[in-house]
């Protein structure tokens, strides 16, 4: 092993870390090789093969036997029948473009809000600063589930309630991310800051053009979970919205299911729907949707 | 360079710009968490309804609560599905990412492919498992075919329970394998060179080497993975209806919360108290984790 190896520091190692990996050191018997590949094509028909029968399903015609035993994994005659019928049956289009706008929206709330929070609760000084922090850190430790009832009430009260506003503002500045960012301004060196200071700069040019560009990777952190987060949101969107043209998507598929469980081909093709957008950006930006694992555990 | 000094930081700034900074996502956090949560612990002790502001009513929710059949059977399964999904998840993660931990031609892919589930909504998940295991879908088609004989997951209470625990920890297996991966890159390799010399075998090397260097991330995982157990509320309610399965008996804590408190009828005071078990035992958890951690360190 050479020296190099040896010394290796921990900080590389941590910096890796998201990849998780190891060298290639000693090289693999062969005979090892293909059992760690058997094992691997093992695991991923487990995990990835689900979606693929079910993207099979939503593709079969209405004449093809979906039943069979023993089961066709293809489909015969693939045909996007099934998602125009979808659509004939609920407005997916609509529930997915609602689903886009409070994402998007989510998206946008969250980086703006939990920056300059962050921003605030890391570099400026000022009565009242630890009293903040502690506010977001007890925010984050309350767990949702069991506040939903009086956010419910909360958002009756404000007549938000079955409203796509309804929907967004309760994650709209997630305590969480507000310490992601928090910790990523710490993180920044402050001879910076601190000679633009020198220079006349105010706080918010200080924050808009020298601390905020070098925390642009936790912020796509941020803004992954945000998207993700309420892309996939089922209890809260469930309890505020109960008329159907205003539905997200999963509420919408859930509704889907209750109203039509015996059309497997349709709700397949619902699910696809609501799957792929999602598949397509992790397949685009894995580095950050792995990097926002390590940050939000370790500080979550 | 000599560290700076606050005073030195707070000069050019307004007076205001740290709150105005900071407004709002404290306003937000305020409004929507911490105000409910504040409600949430005084409704607890009312009778309030959806349209009907509540009386102070001491502590007969709670009274209610013990005498609640659908209350002990939604805290046994909570309970149960916390038993039954967390020691998978401490355990199958691991050993999922001591398999893609090695860098071999591909395992980016198959890194990448078993995240799939985490990303998917667990609406989406759900459906997808729900028509897996339908009394005519694939899995029931295979066991068919193999001569085993369909088996109606979807229709017995014990089966739906696993069922659902199933597929909770299908879909938090790739989020725990990426956790695992980060603790495990930091482990020396010369530890399982020196035991391999030892003439340990893979198992044993595993056991002495790889868990004990881990234990840390585990107790993480644990704490993590028992907390998102006991809240269980989508996959259960997916897969055996909103009402909860035959006769309801496959109701959880946060489906009774959920079916209790919303609506025009919704008992928001009781389901408050019932939020309150459901905060109390998360917490509780949270610090059984971490004290058995502690006490193996001593």
């Amino acid at each position: 092993m050479s020296l190099a190896e040896k010394v290796r520091d921990p900080q590389a190692a941590v910096a890796r870390a998201p990849r998780g990996t190891e060298r290639p050191g000693r090289r693999l018997r062969a005979g090892e090789l293909v059992w760690r590949y058997l094992l691997l094509l093992a695991v991923l028909a487990l995990t990835v093969g689900p979606f693929l029968w079910q993207l099979s399903t939503s593709l079969k015609g209405p004449t093809e036997d979906i039943f069979s035993s023993p089961p066709s994994f293809l489909p015969e005659h693939p045909t996007l029948h099934n998602y125009t019928r979808v659509a004939d049956t609920i407005p997916v289009w609509d529930y997915a473009l609602n689903s886009l706008q409070v994402a998007t929206a989510n998206v946008v709330t969250n980086c703006a809000g939990s920056a300059l929070a962050g921003y605030a609760l890391a570099r400026l000084r000022y009565r009242g600063r630890r009293a903040a922090t502690l506010a977001f850190v007890l925010a984050m430790l309350v767990p949702v589930e069991g506040i939903v009832i009086a956010q419910f009430t909360t958002m009756r009260e404000l007549g938000l309630n079955n409203t796509l506003v309804g929907v967004l503002l309760p994650g709209s500045v997630g305590a969480m991310n507000v310490l992601l960012m928090r910790n990523a301004f710490r993180n920044l060196p402050y001879e910076i800051e601190e000679a633009a200071y020198v220079d006349g700069a105010d706080v918010w040019q200080r924050f808009r053009r020298i601390a905020l560009p070098s925390v642009k990777g936790t912020l796509a952190v941020v803004a992954i979970l945000s998207f993700m987060g309420a892309w996939d949101d089922f209890l809260w969107p469930l309890i505020v919205l109960s008329d159907p043209s205003r539905f997200t998507l999963t509420i919408g598929l859930n509704y889907l299911h209750g109203t039509f469980a015996n059309d497997e081909r349709l709700v397949a093709a619902g699910t696809v729907v609501a799957v792929a957008p999602l598949i397509a950006l992790f397949a685009c930006l894995q580095r950050y949707f792995f990097r926002g694992v390590g940050e939000g555990a370790v500080k979550g | 360079m000599a560290p700076s000094t606050p005073v030195a930081r707070v000069r050019r700034q307004l007076p205001t710009s740290p709150w105005l900074f900071a407004a709002p996502g404290l306003l937000i956090t305020g409004t929507f968490v911490l105000y409910p949560f504040a409600s949430t612990v005084a409704n607890a002790f009312t009778d309030r309804r959806t349209l009907v502001a509540g009386r102070f009513v001491g502590l007969a929710n709670f009274r209610e609560l013990l005498h609640d059949d659908m209350f002990w059977t939604g805290l046994r399964n909570s309970a149960l599905y916390v038993a039954g999904v967390v020691p998978a998840l401490v355990v199958l993660p691991l050993l999922l990412a001591l398999l893609v931990q090695k860098n071999i031609p591909g395992i980016t892919f198959f890194r990448s492919a078993f995240y799939t589930p985490v990303v998917a909504s667990i609406v989406v998940v759900g459906l997808i498992w729900v028509w897996l295991l339908d009394e005519r879908g694939l899995i029931n088609s295979l066991l068919e075919s193999a001569g085993i004989g369909r088996i109606g997951f979807l229709s017995d209470q014990w089966l739906l329970l696993l069922s659902a625990m199933a597929v909770t920890v299908w879909k938090g297996l790739g989020y725990y394998m990426i956790i695992y991966l980060a603790a495990l890159a930091n482990v020396p390799r010369e530890l399982h060179e020196a035991a391999a010399v030892d003439g340990a075998g893979a198992l044993r090397r595993f056991l002495s080497v790889t868990v004990p260097a881990v234990r840390s991330t585990m107790v993480l995982v644990g704490a993590l993975s028992s907390v998102a157990a006991f809240k269980v509320f989508s996959e259960v309610y997916l897969m055996a209806g909103p009402s909860g399965g035959p006769a309801g008996e496959d109701t959880t804590l946060v489906m009774l919360v959920q079916r209790t408190g919303t609506g025009l009828t919704g008992r928001v005071g009781y389901a408050s108290a019932l939020s309150l078990v459901v905060f109390a035992v998360t917490v509780a958890l949270m610090l059984l984790v971490l004290r058995a951690d502690r006490r193996e360190d001593t």
